[in-house]
């Protein structure tokens, strides 16, 4: 028997590298100082944040003074997309998105869509792609803002972001790029992206939960988001999170020098788990596109039963995954990506995330394959759908 | 989330199956909505002598069929049709509120075998609620197979 839990929802959150842990607690205990402060042990703080926006700024191929720190991912989305909007009313109050965004921008659009912008929701593809011709062709003189997503974070799908910024640049529109999934485990550059700004979340990159950052391209107008104390240049105010802000620095250096070698063994052993699923078990079927995406993700509908069972029942053997099913999003209807991608409710009831990480063995894998099939099995024995 | 015994029915449940010819089958839910249940049930002299169940669903859905066969097992018809989703739900424990539902929807598979009993028989006891409407005005998913 393998020895804990084995851990399989790296979309969801990662654990906290052991030496980022290390740096963030001496934040806590002996250097505590406010880094707005101008004596000693304030200046000490201020130039930790300064160092780790040289570490953030370095991952994403970013200037330093164009990283300005969250509290997470869903707060650089929300700063994205409102600082945009209002910044640039004069200009028009058009918003281009994609329906298979995160809540964070999906949510947020639709707010502002309620308080006088216009937002047009992209479609997808089969497997979750936006054809970037549809953003052309959804530009007007009014766009004031275009949020794409890196990769999606339920099917993994990495999105044509450089032809869409090629299009936008043209256009001189500004693009943000909520890149949470892709940032320290996937390779990427602001310049390469051609993004105007772009949301990066420090937990899914083992670093601590509760801060992010966002980029922001000089010269780019945006509104401020937290008024207060006149932190980071005015535009976020609130006291700085010295342990967090040094967590994230010290994870994004980490990535920059060790993500490259860790994405081909993630890649093979997803492949080894997806191989193994598909010979094992019947009537499975993959979501999102077979080679653009995530080397970690693994995404699937099983038929014939339903996530949550599935999520439970892999609980109880000690695996951690999870699924876009109505019951584990608590409404009554399932994932919004899977249903953007033309899946029937049915079908998307049945579907179950895995996202390996880079601790995840062999091991752990062979193990899965053992249990996951026994699991299948005993719950379409159950389900009055499946006869076969 | 969910209760101990929630947890436990979900893990082992009772009365999985389907009955060879049953005396009466109630089928609600609907794969669209992620939930589904089939309970046949097989009377003598007037009680559900066996009871099974196939489901479609979340553990809650998994647990409130497999603990609604158990209150249902051996009670007379004119007993087990007050199987109530309330008294489902209190029986593992409570549920969550976005889960209250599951609990509708055994109690309702339950009821429905039980009048497709007395439909067969051509009887329609005084007891036996008439129609279904009020039912169907509680029940979010609206469409139903009977």
């Amino acid at each position: 028997m393998l020895k804990g839990v084995i851990y399989l929802d790296h979309a969801a959150t990662t654990p906290v590298h052991p030496l980022v842990r290390r740096e963030m607690s001496l934040w806590f205990t002996d250097s505590y100082g406010n880094p707005s402060s101008m004596y000693s042990v304030g200046v000490e703080a201020k130039s930790a944040i300064e160092a780790a926006r040289k570490q953030v700024a370095a991952l994403i191929g970013a200037a330093p003074e164009e990283i300005y720190f969250t509290s997470g991912g869903t707060e650089s989305d929300n700063w994205a997309l409102r600082g945009i909007a209002y910044a640039s009313e004069k200009k028009g109050k058009h918003i281009i998105i994609s329906s298979i965004e995160h809540h964070a921008v999906l949510d947020t659009a639709e707010w502002l869509g309620r308080h006088g912008f216009e937002i047009t929701r992209l479609p997808v593809d089969g497997t979750g792609l936006v054809d970037p011709d549809d953003v052309r062709k959804a530009l007007r003189p009014d766009t004031i803002l275009v949020s794409i997503m890196h990769a999606n974070n339920e099917v993994g799908t990495i999105e044509p972001i450089p032809e869409i910024g090629r299009i936008l640049r043209e256009r001189g529109v500004p693009f943000h790029v909520d890149a949470v999934q892709t940032v320290g485990n996937y390779p990427l550059s602001v310049n390469e992206l051609g993004c105007d700004l772009l949301s990066v979340s420090a937990h899914k990159l083992y670093g601590p939960k509760g801060i992010g950052a966002l980029y922001i391209r000089k010269g780019i107008r945006i509104d401020k988001y937290m008024t207060g104390g006149g932190q980071e240049s005015n535009k976020r105010a609130g006291t700085y999170n010295v342990p967090g802000i040094v967590g994230l620095g010290k994870a994004c250096e980490i990535a920059l020098e060790e993500m490259p070698a860790h994405i081909e063994p993630i890649r093979k052993l997803r492949e080894k788990l997806r191989e193994g699923i598909f010979s094992r078990i019947a009537d499975v079927r993959l979501n999102g596109h077979p080679e653009r995406r995530l080397p970690n993700n693994l995404s699937v509908c099983v038929q014939g039963i339903e996530g949550e069972s599935m999520l439970l029942c892999l609980d109880m053997n000690r695996v951690c995954v999870s699924s876009g099913s109505a019951c584990t999003t608590g409404s009554l209807e399932p994932s919004h990506v899977l249903i953007a991608m033309g899946l029937p409710p049915e079908v998307a009831h049945g579907s179950l995330r895995f996202t390996l990480g880079r601790d995840n063995t062999e091991e752990q894998i062979n193990y899965v394959l053992e249990v996951f099939p026994t699991i299948v099995k005993r719950l379409r024995d159950m389900s009055p759908t499946y006869r076969k | 989330m969910y209760s101990e015994k929630v947890f436990e029915h979900f893990q082992n449940p009772r009365n999985v199956g389907e009955l060879e010819s049953p005396d009466g089958t109630g089928q609600v839910g609907n794969p669209v909505c992620g939930d589904m249940m089939k309970i046949t049930i097989k009377v003598e002299d007037g009680k559900v002598a066996d009871i099974r169940f196939k489901t479609l669903g979340c553990a809650a859905a998994i647990a409130t069929s497999s603990i609604t066969t158990e209150m249902a097992k051996g009670r007379p018809l004119e007993e087990a049709i007050k199987i109530t989703r309330q008294k489902v739900a209190e029986e593992l424990g409570g549920l969550p509120p976005h889960k209250l539902h599951c609990s509708n929807l055994a109690a309702e598979a339950l009821h429905e075998a039980i009048k497709d009993y007395f439909r067969k028989k051509g009887e329609w006891p005084d007891w036996l609620p008439k129609d279904k409407a009020h039912e169907a005005e509680e029940h979010e998913h609206g469409e139903k197979k009977a």
